[in-house]
């Protein structure tokens, strides 16, 4: 790509962003300043912990698990998480017998608001492919076996409706606080693609 | 669209391969490309619908070969174009020609956090009641617009059981060109996944689908 300035160097991806920043900036249609506060609040106040905080209250309190079934978009927002990309929410419980995953084959709508940004194996063509077809196959690659009885329910998100899985606690956890608990939610058992941790 | 998009249950993408402690950017560009187009969707000119469908027109060998960020990068500069605020002479040269047309929508640094928080609801209040109350078997339609459609081509002439009612939800298919939200009744439909596939113990799939996706069985 042709270039007045000295990025010749740069790899391609690095130069188109860069040119269309400053043409955007020039034409004081973007704020880079405002660029850089996506990319803060994306980098270190959105992400997988707060889902982790939602299900760690989930399972430390009923009523409250009893909210998030009913009406998970209000009850995920009464804990300050609300807005792009969680507009509309459903919690999805993992119980005996009954696991969720949750997918998105046509693009890559995902939960931000409790999430953060997908990973890139989740917006990749194997993952948007092979999960509706294939649960049980992709669940082994990330490691995860179920026992062969139980129902896999795979969600497609194909509206605006964003879905978070509440994985089954941990056995072993009796008596933990929420705070202690979190620490066990990562981030793929809210993608339905793990487990919980075990303590 | 049948679009390169609509991957479920294709086959021969080979396995997934999670990244163990995947960094949130895999480069500087990804983090600036996230905030350009954020920026650039505040200036109000499409909405989610169109910015996906512009997605979905990247040319298939391009689109499965982008990672998802050179896709977003890829259609920004499209809907950009289109819209008439980014020439490809400007681009080339890095360097803006004429004055930004709505410069005085640019979202401004203290701006960020009310859009990023406030987001885009798509649910719109309905005069008319839904058509299938829960529990109603309903056959989903073979709809192959040459448009933007939110509805997976692996669902087409099979039947689900409508499982929830979502109230009504702006339609995306018109949405996307310029032909108004239309909203309509959102429901969560399940499929037997043996009735998908062929095969599938144990196994369902869930979508979102439009009222006027499926038909009555």
């Amino acid at each position: 790509m042709p270039h007045d300035h000295h990025d010749n160097d740069l790899d391609e991806m690095t130069a188109l962003t860069r040119a269309l920043e400053t043409v955007l900036v020039e034409k004081g249609l973007v704020d880079p300043a405002a660029i850089d506060a996506i990319i803060e609040t994306y980098s270190n106040d959105v992400g997988p912990r707060n889902g982790a905080a939602v299900v760690a209250r989930a399972w430390t309190e009923p009523d409250f698990a009893a909210w998030l079934e009913q009406d998970a978009t209000a009850a995920i927002s009464s804990m300050g998480f609300t807005g792009r990309q969680g507009e509309h929410m459903r919690a999805l419980f993992n119980a005996d017998g009954v696991h969720n995953l949750v997918v998105c084959t046509l693009c890559s709508c995902y939960p931000w608001t409790v999430l953060g940004l997908p990973p890139v194996w989740y917006k990749s063509p194997p993952y948007r492919s092979r999960s509706v077809r294939d649960p049980r196959g992709v669940l082994e690659e990330f490691g995860t076996k179920l026992p062969e009885d139980t129902d896999i329910r795979v969600w497609d998100s194909t509206a605006e409706m964003r879905y978070l899985v509440i994985p089954q606690r941990p056995d072993g956890t009796e008596g933990w606080s929420a705070e202690q608990l979190a620490a066990l939610v990562n981030r793929d058992s809210m993608i339905g693609t793990a487990l919980a941790d075990a303590p | 669209m049948n679009g390169p998009h609509d991957l479920g249950g294709r086959m021969g993408f080979g396995p997934v391969a999670p990244e163990e402690n995947e960094p949130l950017f895999h480069a500087e560009w990804e983090k600036r490309a996230l905030g350009i187009v954020l920026c650039c969707g505040a200036l109000g000119y499409w909405t989610i619908d169109e910015s996906r469908h512009a997605r979905e027109t990247i040319p298939h060998t391009d689109y499965l070969r982008f990672s998802y960020y050179r896709i977003w990068l890829t259609a920004l500069i499209e809907l950009l174009q289109r819209h008439g605020e980014l020439s490809a002479q400007e681009l080339a040269s890095g360097h803006a020609q004429t004055a930004g047309n709505r410069a005085s929508r640019r979202l401004s640094v203290d701006g960020v956090a009310g859009v990023l928080a406030k987001g885009g609801p798509t649910s719109r209040p309905l005069e008319n009641a839904p058509l299938y109350p829960v529990g109603t078997r309903v056959r989903v339609l073979n709809l192959q617009p040459t448009g933007h459609i939110r509805l997976p081509g692996y669902l087409r002439g099979h039947i689900g059981v409508v499982e929830a009612h979502c109230g009504g939800h702006v339609f995306p298919d018109t949405n996307a060109v310029h032909q108004g939200e239309q909203p309509q009744h959102l429901y969560t439909i399940a499929f037997d996944g043996a009735d998908l596939w062929g095969q599938g113990e144990r196994l369902s799939v869930r979508a979102d689908l439009w009222e006027s996706y499926v038909e009555p069985v």
